[in-house]
């Protein structure tokens, strides 16, 4: 076993090199999660986003000032290779489509919905379980504003299991604190329910 | 009985779908995403999809931000 993952959770490293996730969405949520999922031994990552790193996103999301101008996929890529260089990356700069979900995620055995619009969200959401309805989906809802810990939930139903607190929009200003801490609860689940640990 | 989000109890009556429940709980907000017993029930089909008693709904309701 890679020495970079020498203190994981004894016997879940072997099965998280296996798995595949797919994150819809590089933004604050999916660039902090991905960090969170390599960091845990997660194999392969498919990241879509067609959008590309600015300033006003370094407030929350993983990027660097280096980074600005770059494609998400792209920096958020580099940034995992730094963590781990055998980590399998499969890029896609493109704006995500519901009929895209099948072909896309096909080798995919879980889905992070890092989506920044709620409508986005909610089709992304339904495509997903049209397309794989054994297949668990994390998403996040309500990760705007700051403190309010204790509202941030898991809302599960079915293979959806949504973090947030399912109120606050993003109209109130995003703050890295509590977004990555929705990212991380993400990437905790998902870990979780790839190495059965978590009910799906 | 139908339990909604895990959490609350809404008595049942016959031939009720998906929208009579969210009608009765309140929920006006659309943008949500609702399953019954664990399977997504698609937007279009709520005012079509009838609950049987016992069901476990959920309703998440998905707000902006990312």
């Amino acid at each position: 076993m890679k020495e970079i993952f020498k203190r994981n959770v004894p016997g879940t490293t072997e099965i998280l090199q296996k798995s595949t996730v797919a994150v819809a969405g590089c933004g604050g949520l999916g660039s902090n999660a991905a960090v969170a999922l390599v960091r845990s031994g997660v194999g392969s990552l498919i990241l879509v986003d067609f959008d590309t790193v600015e300033l006003s996103n370094l407030n929350r999301q993983y990027y660097f000032h280096n980074h600005v101008g770059m494609k998400k996929t792209e920096a958020l890529a580099k940034l995992l290779y730094d963590i781990n260089p055998d980590v399998n990356l499969e890029l896609h700069s493109i704006v995500l489509e519901p009929q895209m979900i099948e072909k896309l995620f096909k080798s995919a055995d879980l889905l992070i919905e890092a989506f920044d619009k709620a409508e986005n969200k909610q089709w992304l959401i339904e495509s997903w379980c049209r397309a794989f309805p054994d297949r668990p989906v994390v998403a996040a809802s309500g990760l705007s504003g700051m403190g309010r810990t204790e509202a941030v939930k898991v809302h599960k139903g079915g293979n959806i299991y949504l973090c947030g607190d399912e109120e606050s929009q993003a109209e109130e200003g995003l703050c890295a604190a509590r977004v990555a801490m929705v990212a991380n609860m993400q990437a905790n689940i998902a870990v979780a329910i790839l190495t059965g640990q978590e009910e799906v | 009985m139908i339990l909604v989000n895990n959490r609350d109890r809404v008595p049942y009556t016959q031939g009720m779908t998906v929208q009579d429940l969210l009608d009765k709980m309140g929920y006006s907000y659309s943008l949500i995403t609702v399953t019954v017993n664990g399977t997504l029930v698609p937007k279009e089909e709520y005012d079509y999809f009838v609950i049987k008693d016992n069901s476990s709904v959920n309703v998440f309701h998905l707000a902006h931000g990312g």
